[in-house]
């Protein structure tokens, strides 16, 4: 187990920047993930730290040691793929146990590390089968034995579930998590899926073209997200954005509807907004959550149902723009309806049209 | 009228059979009976005596025959090695480049594109004893005094041909293994590089099995090719001297159109096509063990 940091570090292909000064200290044992869309660096951060890509400036850390130049076989970490890069010549007992061989453990060590890895991710039965032969989930879990078996100081994690259907990315999410209370080793985690990031991260750094742009548990990215960009990225369905313009402590929504700033809130008249409310705090009323001491109300009609069982999701239209509400105990709902929607101004946050930051700072 | 009753599928075959008949059919089958006969090309009645096997056995027991079966696939063994570890590391290096790598690899395959009665004829210059480049530099190096007979020599001269034979096949085996290079995927090459292997492991134990078909693929062409070598032979020693580069083909060329006996030369023909086949299935079933190691399935 190791910590690891990242001291401005800048990755250029020839002019082109990809990276621009990321700096983030990982605690030892501690669970990472790097979230953002296509593009934004995360991957390329990931393959600096495992010295797949050179680092064009700053520093890496991993322990006390600073190792900018030194080769992965010399970092002492262990990297889940996304395609699995599993060694299709070679069959499942010789994958997990390549890296021991390299190391030239004696063969007793290697077939007792393997066999413990094997029984963890309930892969003994296929010990003797070569990858062509065995299911993208099964492979995944092959991949992640591989790892397991070097007990490195640090795990990377390259998109590891992408390539898997729903169901069994669910399931092997919980794997993943199991493994990591488990082994506890320091995890840097690679996706693009906002919910892999909430439900596995000790803490989520969410990256933007090459920049960090937050970094915090995943309650505290939620709850409070630095610009519309995290707003919306992470949680489902993304936060509602509603543009308007600050008059007398109320937020003027292009249709003249008025909705009260957020207690606690105080904003100039006239400044351009967008107001923020997820799905969980804009309720039709009768089936909300108990209102709580700052509520506002707004009537919108109902365009479009989502049942999805103990909730329904409901798209209605305010002000010019869709947005999408929440409704506990459903009943069915016509499109068309108008219902009376009631909004938790303390959840709601403001954010400057312009710069897309939090207001509330 | 006359008119055939012909079912459709045979007169839709038939243009196929009579070529087939012409060209492969009709030819193999009456060498394959010559070389039941003492077939003389100037005496052509000997074509209708029936001698059994008896070219076969005097091939079997002729010492000549077995030296140039020998020399041949000695010729095999050496040449294609050194042609695959040389294409090897070529391929290997020109893989790196990044700049003008495409006119490398057409540079690359210039001595193929040579006839190679030309290559024999430029090598026969370059080893000759007197006037040739090779003993001019070490002469004028200071190696040494006494021209070597390069291809006067039994050893020297096998020598010569190999080098000659490598100089222009090696790029068969270079061009072939660098689009092995080209399809390996990139990923197992990395999981190796954080597994820990150094250049060397990577390359032994994740690319050398990748490359492994496309090795077995150039055998086989080239086991083929160097089989039936006669052309660089031919130009450069003629078989000589005193038949201690006769290869296979030299052997039965000169049995049948110097020597005329044709039965005889195409019962040796047939053995040595014997000798292809054998090496052709040889590399085959290895191509296949090496594509099922890669889960690459049955062909």
């Amino acid at each position: 187990m190791a910590q690891v940091q990242l001291k401005n570090v800048v990755k250029k292909y020839g002019a082109l920047g990809v990276v621009h000064g990321v700096n983030l200290d990982i605690a030892e044992g501690e669970f990472v993930v790097l979230v953002g869309p296509s593009g934004c660096g995360k991957s390329t951060t990931l393959r600096m730290v495992a010295g797949l890509e050179d680092i064009t400036g700053g520093d890496i850390v991993i322990g006390d040691r600073v190792v900018n130049d030194l080769p992965p076989r010399e970092r002492n970490l262990a990297m889940v793929f996304q395609n699995y890069a599993l060694y299709p010549h070679m069959t499942v007992r010789e994958n997990l146990g390549f890296s021991l061989k390299i190391a030239k453990k004696s063969q007793p060590e290697i077939d007792r590390a393997v066999d413990e890895a094997a029984n963890i991710l309930s892969l003994t039965p296929l010990l003797d089968r070569k990858p062509g032969a065995l299911s993208g989930g099964q492979r995944q879990r092959v991949a992640m034995g591989r790892a397991i078996v070097r007990q490195p100081e640090v795990f990377l994690f390259d998109e590891p579930l992408s390539n898997l259907d729903a169901k069994l990315r669910t399931q092997m999410r919980v794997e993943i998590k199991k493994l990591h209370q488990r082994v506890g080793s320091t995890v840097i985690y690679v996706t693009h899926d906002q919910i892999e990031a909430m439900t596995l991260a000790d803490r989520i750094v969410i990256m933007r073209d090459g920049h960090i742009v937050q970094v915090g548990t995943p309650l505290q990215v939620f709850e409070n997200p630095v610009n519309t960009f995290v707003a919306t990225f992470i949680g489902s369905p993304p936060m509602n954005l509603l543009d308007g313009t600050v008059q007398a402590g109320q937020v003027v929504l292009a249709d003249g509807t008025t909705i009260p700033l957020p207690p606690g809130l105080h904003i100039a008249d006239g400044r351009r907004v967008q107001f923020g409310v997820r799905a969980d705090n804009i309720m039709p009323e009768g089936h909300a959550l108990p209102p709580t001491a700052h509520m506002a109300f707004v009537d919108m009609a109902v365009t479009l149902t989502e049942p999805l069982g103990t909730e329904t999701l409901l798209y209605a239209t305010l002000a010019g723009t869709e947005i999408q509400a929440k409704m506990l105990n459903p009943r069915p709902v016509s499109p068309g309806e108008t219902m009376r929607f009631g909004v938790a101004l303390d959840k709601c946050h403001i954010f400057d049209a312009d710069t897309g930051l939090n207001l509330r700072g | 009228m006359f008119r055939a009753k012909l079912p459709p599928w045979l007169v839709l075959l038939l243009p196929a059979f009579i070529i087939i008949l012409a060209v492969v059919a009709i030819p193999l089958i009456l060498s394959l009976y010559s070389s039941f006969t003492p077939y003389h090309l100037t005496r052509p009645d000997t074509l209708w005596k029936w001698t059994g096997s008896f070219n076969y056995i005097k091939a079997a027991s002729d010492a000549n025959f077995w030296k140039a079966f020998g020399r041949t696939v000695l010729l095999l063994t050496i040449a294609l090695n050194t042609e695959m570890l040389l294409g090897l590391g070529l391929a290997l290096m020109v893989s790196k480049v990044t700049r003008g790598q495409r006119a490398l690899r057409t540079a690359m395959m210039f001595p193929m594109m040579f006839s190679p009665i030309l290559v024999g004829f430029q090598f026969k210059f370059i080893f000759n004893d007197n006037v040739g480049l090779v003993n001019n530099a070490l002469q004028s190096l200071g190696l040494t005094d006494v021209a070597i007979p390069w291809l006067v020599d039994g050893n020297l001269a096998m020598f010569a041909i190999i080098f000659a034979e490598v100089w222009t096949s090696t790029s068969v085996f270079a061009i072939l293994i660098l689009a092995g290079l080209f399809a390996i995927p990139q990923d197992p090459l990395e999981a190796a590089k954080v597994d820990g292997c150094t250049p060397w492991q990577s390359f032994r134990f994740v690319t050398l099995p990748f490359l492994m078909p496309f090795i077995y693929i150039a055998m086989a062409i080239r086991s083929l090719d160097v089989a039936r070598a006669y052309d660089i032979v031919q130009v450069m020693t003629n078989g000589g001297p005193a038949r201690r580069t006769e290869l296979l083909w030299t052997l039965i060329g000169r049995t049948g159109y110097v020597d005329a006996r044709m039965g005889y030369a195409n019962a040796m023909g047939y053995i040595a096509i014997l000798m292809s086949i054998g090496f052709t299935i040889y590399f085959f079933l290895k191509l296949q063990t090496a594509r099922r190691e890669l889960g690459m399935g049955e062909m």
